[in-house]
């Protein structure tokens, strides 16, 4: 029962993953960078659910809130420091999201304390299989409402005229631009709607789990690795390495003890490089 | 080249010197020591090989943990120390003190070296920004494992053996410093040498273009390897000493400190010119006057102003210090500009 139990929560938590990893894909794929700090906007969209039921406003509503105001967070950041990065050497965008990070981290410590806070949803649980598993409404919820946003937005890339601009921007950036795209209003966008994922997943954390200042980096780490797992523009292959990487978490968590959790996270991110390191190798004649 | 030794001659005296004329700054000045040393040797991966890392971080606190181990295991039973908290229970004697601390160095620096070598062959074989996140993921790693680690003191840290009492007060301070200075001068002296010789060529060689470098023959991950184990064993003492310093060993806010020590040393580097030999030591002794110097007015700030210093350094400032003035004053740095050449090109035009 036990097994069922971590495969569930597992499952659930790691659509949520698969919602970040998406953001992380996109503006990956878009833009070419790492956004380090992609975690840390995450726990941000938290705490914006988290004051709204501070303030008497049922959290759920975040899930609308927030992403709206972490979009123009994300244009924000996007016009003051990542339009400099954009074309230049991915470790500068590394080390550069890397002091957004830090900056956002002390900053959210500053302002909501250092404290682990989450936002009762009061949604109560249910019970399976003889009540031998157990699981909170607010995970089912959350999962739903990701496949939702998840759903909506491959339509909206597919429909929308800004959605074509993002993918032909995706493609060859350069064409692009001689066709008439404002490539720059496309990269702002894509950061925003990659920030307002961002804002979902975290409002939806601060539902299911806890928040925290500090915990964006693992967040960051779950969604890199999912993108490398999965490879850029490959949606159900995010989706279920996602899924894969909760199930992963649950059993190492119930095995190893929830100490080492975060440690099994990131021992699994060097695994997975060092095993894609030996397989492409091998494809190779020479450098091996 | 005449100059040149007179120069050294007259930093060396500075050095040694130095506490004593400063007797406040011992500490500050031991920690800069430490610094330049990280400063230095990360540069070696990210200034002269390409291969940008966050992970040495790595190798630092696992020095750092292996030395205090040494030095209490050498005379004490370890898990009763750390369970104690320290020094309540057991106390070294000078001789032990100092007999544990030589033993604890030349450790810290030779395992991580040696796991420089083991994981060598698999990390290095990474490219670009996966191998930034890998070592970074690296680093995080080791510090959550270790925090989890009972024998080492696990959450509740562990406090490394006590100065003796011996030499006065001035005594640790003197004793730490000279320690660091002498670990700063040891790395120096081998970085550059290291930077005369063919060596460098070949790192260089594999950062400009690492598959052409191959095609010419050259075994570049042989020679990654060499480089990553040369900064792994002087990390590894920089942390040891650092351990000894600071007096107290936490996992996550000390020795794998990833978002302090782990950033300082690339933004060192980068603020005072990758791929130089001066510019590491230059950007360290910058970066810490400002550090220390701000850090009080920006009291509970300092990560802010971490952060956007790291924003503004790397959009704006990449080619550091040293890059800056070599773009100044070329001739300086070696650069001849050949008057036939010169007078040629004014012809065509």
């Amino acid at each position: 029962m036990i097994t069922v139990q971590a495969c569930l929560d597992g499952i659930l938590l790691g659509v949520l993953f698969a919602l970040i990893a998406y953001g992380m894909a996109l503006q990956w794929g878009v833009m070419n960078i790492i956004n380090i700090a992609q975690g840390d906007l995450v726990i941000l969209g938290g705490y914006i659910a988290y004051f709204m039921y501070l303030y008497g406003i049922h959290p759920a509503w975040g899930v609308i809130v927030a992403p709206v105001i972490m979009y123009f967070v994300g244009v924000g950041l996007y016009k003051l420091v990542i339009n400099k990065v954009v074309d230049r050497d991915l470790f500068i965008s590394i080390l550069a999201t890397f002091g957004i990070s830090i900056l956002f981290m002390q900053l959210m410590n500053f302002a909501f304390g250092a404290d682990v806070v989450l936002a009762n949803s009061g949604y109560g649980t249910t019970f399976l299989f003889d009540n031998n598993v157990v699981l909170p409404n607010s995970k089912i919820f959350s999962a739903v409402v990701s496949i939702f946003f998840a759903i909506c937005l491959v339509i909206y890339m597919k429909k929308s005229k800004l959605g074509r601009a993002i993918r032909a921007t995706a493609q060859n950036a350069r064409a692009a631009k001689i066709l008439g795209v404002d490539t720059e209003k496309v990269y702002a966008a894509t950061f925003g709607i990659n920030a307002a994922l961002c804002g979902v997943a975290g409002a939806l954390i601060s539902i299911t789990f806890t928040i925290h200042p500090y915990m964006g980096l693992p967040y960051t780490i779950r969604s890199f690795m999912i993108v490398i797992v999965a490879g850029l523009g490959n949606l159900p292959g995010v989706a279920l390495s996602g899924m894969g990487l909760g199930v992963f978490e649950e059993f190492a968590d119930y095995i190893l003890g929830t100490e080492f959790r975060i440690g099994a996270v990131f021992l699994l991110l060097v695994l997975i490089l060092v095993y894609r390191r030996f397989k492409l190798s091998r494809k190779r004649e020479y450098l091996k | 080249m005449n100059k040149n030794l007179i120069l050294y001659a007259a930093i060396l005296i500075f050095g040694i010197t130095a506490p004593f004329i400063f007797p406040a700054f011992k500490v500050q000045l031991s920690i800069l020591c430490v610094l330049i040393v990280l400063a230095l040797t990360w540069n070696i991966q990210g200034g002269e090989m390409g291969y940008n890392t966050f992970g040495n971080i790595l190798f630092y606190g696992l020095g750092m943990y292996l030395c205090a181990s040494v030095q209490v295991g050498m005379f004490f039973p370890l898990a009763e120390w750390t369970e104690s908290g320290g020094e309540k229970t057991f106390v070294h004697t000078p001789a032990q003190f100092f007999q544990g601390m030589a033993v604890g160095l030349v450790v810290a620096a030779i395992i991580p070296t040696i796991v420089a070598g083991l994981i060598g062959y698999a990390i290095l074989g990474l490219r670009g920004h996966y191998f930034a996140i890998c070592t970074l993921g690296l680093g995080v790693a080791a510090g959550e494992i270790s925090g989890g680690i009972e024998i080492i003191g696990a959450g509740q840290g562990f406090t490394t053996p006590p100065f003796p009492n011996v030499g006065g007060l001035e005594a640790r301070g003197e004793f730490f410093y000279l320690l660091s200075f002498g670990a700063l001068v040891l790395t120096f002296i081998a970085v550059r040498a290291i930077y005369s010789t063919r060596f460098k060529l070949i790192l260089n060689a594999i950062r400009d273009n690492e598959d052409k470098a191959e095609a010419m023959g050259i075994q570049t991950m042989k020679y990654k390897i060499i480089g990553w184990m040369i900064s792994a064993f002087f990390c590894g003492l920089a942390g040891g000493i650092m351990g000894g310093l600071v007096g107290y060993i936490d996992s996550t806010d000390v020795a794998f400190d990833g978002r302090e020590m782990g950033v300082f040393m690339v933004l060192m580097a980068i603020l005072g010119g990758k791929g130089t030999l001066w510019g590491p030591i230059i950007g360290a002794t910058v970066f810490h006057i400002f550090k220390e110097g701000f850090w009080t007015f920006f009291l509970g700030w300092q990560y802010v102003a971490l952060g956007v210093l790291i924003v503004v350094i790397v959009i704006y400032f990449p080619e550091g210090i040293m890059g800056w003035l070599r773009e100044k004053y070329p001739e300086r740095f070696g650069e001849v500009i050949d008057e036939a050449d010169r007078k040629a090109q004014v012809e065509l035009k």
